[in-house]
């Protein structure tokens, strides 16, 4: 049972995360970004750790998403063709990406990939915010707290990245309309 | 006493250093004292040698003076040891007292010369290796007297030697002189090779004279004529005599001193001294006695045709010279050291008197332009005239028994030929000399003579010596004097010396002495009458024609040109010897020359080809280096830097471009 | 229930769709889109990984990498909307100044 659901949910967000890089219009594949976003969600359910199935909805579609449809919305973007690629990467990149799926795909399904066995805390089938929650702030609170300080640096960072000067002048960064 | 005798030669060298040194500061006063001291000097203290080796028993009469050793090299040992018994202490008193005399003379006739102490100086060392040569005790130190009176032959020789032909002549007498001393060494060589294989490492006079008789006479013979070709060179022997003359070109006085009255007679006194070889080589003594009386009639020959004084008595020389060697070749030593006795009072006085008639002339030496200088110059022409008739063989000069003395021996010992050549020589002797003095002295001046100050007797300090040596000329002869029934009393004096080896010659004078006598006196006055006829005046314009001498020079031509050019014997040696020579020295030059050149242009080229190759070197390889690294970085830069293309997602495809990389590697480690 | 090979297959093909957009695609926006692709495949790596070792660092390390790729994107937009300003352009292939 859990098989087809996983099948179900597989192949939708292939098939979204396929129309994220191929559709023309920028917003198209945004929204087909939220499909896939919400696919990997239903994933997480699959796999019992439903806390992450609603983070990711919070975080990833709710606010990731939104963000990228506001940029979208603002910088005026005309459709794209698809057919202009950047001269002369397109004959490299795709084999090596091919290639690239090929080997790790080799790796992963013949591969012998020893995996170390934790020997950490015993997880809790079902319901285990509270392990979680416990080792976010015992185990984990360094990078915890890093990461607070990541997100204030980002906030701070973008806000001062997009601002303009009073007076109207361009912010402080250098013109580089002058040929070097 | 013995001791002293080291200042024989000692005392002149001293001279020589002094003069030689400090000559030029001194002044001349003091210059002539020195040299004229020294000399008297060792005179004086031979004299008194003499004395003193008298009072030894008769025959045991040789002392050896020992002195330092010289070198020695194995069992051969070298000392310089001096001999005093009869023989040297005649001719080294001979050598001193003749010496003085000239040195007086020298003292006026170099008078105006600006080279005066350096004159006084070689003189005196001249007496220094004369008196080593004589007084020596072994024939090593005689060959260094032997060198050193040719080197001072040399130096006196060419002492003007600004002028060309002084040099030269200087040099040709020590080269002739140095071809006859490679014999003489090879003689001595011989000599000590022969005494070594007997066991005897010396070449004391003692010890080669008492162990000659021990040695094989075929080796003695070629030693013995080894030997003489040495006094050959010395004492101006055909062929070696052609130095002789031309050392003409040095101041008379040491024309006299050292060819006439010394340095060549250093010849016989070296074969008289070895009088035990020569006599045991029978065969030498043959030979030297005909060389001797060759050279003396064919320098004779050619004293007939010659116009200079010194040239004339130069022959002359070489002719008694000759006649002494035909008197010790056949074993008349003590006559051939009786004419050495003579000859040098003579020659000695005929020089003197020669330069005296030269220094009044202001340098002439052509007697074609001389004539009744006896009227001016009353002592030179006096004495010179009792020098010529001494010379010519007239009694009773010391001359004439010297002669007949050596004439006699030769006939007596059965050398017919070399005894008729002997008396032709008297002849041709006369001839020549009384051409010379009625030419100089006697008869009308010249017509074309210049003159342009008046004649004078030279200064007495010049013919005293000349009056001394003409008294020894007249009266010397007395010690020779075979008194009949006896023996001269030189000979006797002499015989220790000679007894080992002299001939056994009977000794007592018969008839023959006196028809031989007879023979050279008329053969004497015979020469002089034709000489007057030649030359004199009033006999001259009254002689028959063809006793003239010009008509007898065109008649016969041939003989006339041949004796004018010396038998062509200098030509010859020009072209055998000294061209090839002179040839050999140019190919060694220009070969050196090209090969110094070629080696120092070759290295200087090199060096420039090195220094080019270098600087090739450095500005490709090294510069290249420099500027290769340069380029490939600039290449590499500019290849590598299209890796940078701007593009982000470039970028993004070698990241991925990477993990493959990886993911290659963990694929073939796992 | 899937094994974990069917999980990371999964993740495989969702990365190399996003590398792919990555590299092939001039749009920055795309771009940054595609890179969420692969977050997400690595989320799912990560997520799988925890439910069968057991294990909750898996969970965790989710947790920090959903907040990471939020601040990423925030400044990831910043900076697009300040190129565009400057340069009036999102296209990638017209921002290459900085090359040698």
């Amino acid at each position: 049972m859990e098989q087809l659901f996983f099948y179900i949910f597989a192949v939708i967000a292939v098939a979204a995360a396929l129309a994220v890089i191929t559709v023309k219009n920028p917003v198209h594949s945004a929204v087909s970004l939220i499909v896939c976003l919400i696919q990997v969600a239903a994933l997480y359910v699959l796999l019992k750790i439903p806390f992450l199935a609603a983070v990711q909805i919070f975080i990833y579609v709710g606010a990731v998403m939104v963000l990228f449809l506001f940029a979208v919305m603002i910088i005026d973007i005309g459709k794209e063709r698809l057919k202009e690629q950047i001269h002369g990467q397109k004959k490299y990149a795709i084999p090596a990406v091919i290639l690239f799926f090929m080997a790790t795909g080799y790796m992963v399904l013949w591969g012998k990939l020893t995996v170390p066995t934790p020997n950490d805390s015993a997880p809790l089938p079902g319901f285990h915010i509270e392990g979680i929650g416990k080792f976010l702030y015992t185990k984990y609170i360094f990078p915890f707290e890093l990461v607070s300080v990541l997100l204030l640096v980002a906030l701070v960072g973008a806000i001062v990245l997009v601002m303009k000067d009073k007076k109207g002048n361009r912010p402080k960064d250098h013109t580089i309309d002058e040929k070097p | 006493m013995t001791e002293a005798v080291w200042l024989i030669p000692i005392l002149p060298l001293f001279g020589a250093i002094i003069n030689g040194l400090a000559g030029n500061r001194i002044g001349k006063k003091a210059v002539g004292f020195i040299g004229c001291t020294a000399v008297g000097l060792s005179h004086l203290i031979l004299i008194s040698t003499f004395f003193h080796l008298s009072t030894l028993p008769h025959l045991n009469r040789s002392i050896t003076v020992a002195g330092f050793e010289w070198f020695a090299s194995g069992y051969f040992r070298i000392d310089f040891s001096l001999l005093i018994d009869p023989l040297s202490i005649l001719i080294g008193l001979v050598v001193t007292g003749v010496g003085f005399l000239i040195h007086i003379y020298s003292l006026g006739y170099m008078h105006a010369d600006k080279a005066y102490w350096r004159y006084f100086s070689y003189l005196n060392l001249f007496i220094f290796f004369m008196l080593l040569l004589v007084l020596s005790a072994d024939y090593i130190v005689m060959y260094l007297g032997w060198e050193g009176v040719g080197l001072c032959s040399y130096l006196l020789i060419g002492f003007w030697y600004e002028k060309k032909t002084a040099s030269d002549a200087g040099k040709k007498a020590f080269i002739v002189n140095r071809v006859g001393d490679a014999g003489f060494i090879l003689g001595l060589f011989l000599l000590f090779w022969s005494l070594s294989e007997l066991g005897v490492y010396s070449l004391k006079f003692q010890d080669v004279f008492e162990n000659a008789p021990r040695l094989d006479p075929a080796r003695l013979t070629w030693i013995t004529l080894l030997l003489f070709a040495g006094a050959m060179g010395k004492s101006a022997q055909f062929p070696l005599h052609v130095w002789l003359p031309d050392a003409m070109e040095g101041p008379t006085p040491v024309s006299a001193l050292i060819h006439a009255a010394t340095m060549v007679t250093a010849g016989v006194y070296m074969v008289a001294r070895s009088s035990v070889l020569f006599t045991l080589a029978p065969i030498s003594g043959e030979i030297v006695a005909s060389i001797g009386i060759l050279t003396a009639f064919f320098a004779a020959t050619i004293a007939l045709v010659q116009n200079d004084i010194k040239r004339v008595l130069a022959y002359s020389t070489i002719s008694q010279l000759g006649y002494m060697f035909a008197a010790v070749g056949i074993g008349a030593y003590s006559a051939g050291i009786f004419h050495l006795i003579s000859h040098a009072f003579i020659k000695g006085l005929l020089f003197l008197g020669a330069g005296s008639v030269i220094h009044a002339l202001s340098g002439d030496q052509d007697m074609r332009n001389m004539g009744g200088l006896s009227r001016h110059m009353k002592i030179t022409s006096v004495t010179f005239i009792i020098g010529a008739i001494a010379l010519a063989g007239i009694p009773p000069t010391s001359g004439f028994w010297s002669k007949d003395e050596i004439l006699w021996e030769l006939f007596q010992n059965g050398h017919y030929i070399i005894a008729i050549l002997g008396l032709l020589t008297v002849f041709l002797t006369a001839f020549y000399l009384f051409k010379l003095v009625f030419m100089v002295f006697l008869g009308k001046p010249a017509p074309d003579r210049q003159i342009d100050r008046p004649i004078d007797e030279s200064p007495r300090i010049m013919t005293i010596p000349l009056i001394a040596l003409a008294v020894l000329a007249l009266g010397g002869g007395v010690i020779g004097i075979s008194f009949f029934g006896g023996e001269s009393f030189l000979h006797v004096y002499l015989s220790p010396v000679f007894e080992p080896g002299s001939l056994a010659l009977p000794k007592t004078h018969g008839t023959t002495a006196f028809v031989m006598m007879a023979v050279s006196v008329t053969l004497g006055l015979l020469g002089i009458f034709l000489a007057a006829l030649f030359y004199l005046e009033p006999l001259r314009s009254i002689a028959p024609k063809f006793l003239n001498p010009g008509e007898i020079a065109k008649r016969f031509n041939g003989i006339y040109q041949l004796l004018c050019n010396k038998y062509y014997v200098d030509e010859f040696y020009a072209a055998a010897i000294v061209r090839p020579v002179k040839r050999f020295c140019q190919i060694c030059l220009s070969f050196d020359l090209f090969v110094i050149d070629g080696v120092v242009n070759g290295a200087g080229w090199l060096t420039r080809l090195v220094a080019w190759l270098s600087h090739q070197f450095d500005s490709y390889l090294v510069d290249g280096a420099v500027n290769s690294l340069a380029s490939v970085v600039n290449i590499g830069s500019r290849v590598w830097g299209r890796i940078q293309t701007g593009y982000l997602q470039n970028y993004a495809l070698v990241f991925i471009l990477g993990i493959l990389f990886i993911i290659g590697g963990v694929m073939l480690v796992i | 229930m899937p094994s974990l090979t069917h999980f990371l297959m999964l993740g495989l093909i969702l990365f190399s769709i996003g590398v792919a957009g990555v590299l092939l695609r001039r749009n920055i926006i795309i771009v940054l889109m595609s890179l969420e692709l692969i977050f997400n495949a690595v989320n799912i790596n990560l997520a799988a990984f925890s439910y069968y070792l057991q294990s909750l660092n898996g969970t965790i390390f989710v947790i920090f990498n959903i907040t990471i790729a939020a601040a990423e994107v925030a400044v990831g937009l910043a900076i697009l909307v300040v190129v565009y300003r400057q340069r009036k352009t999102v296209y990638l292939d017209e921002l290459h100044e900085m090359r040698g």
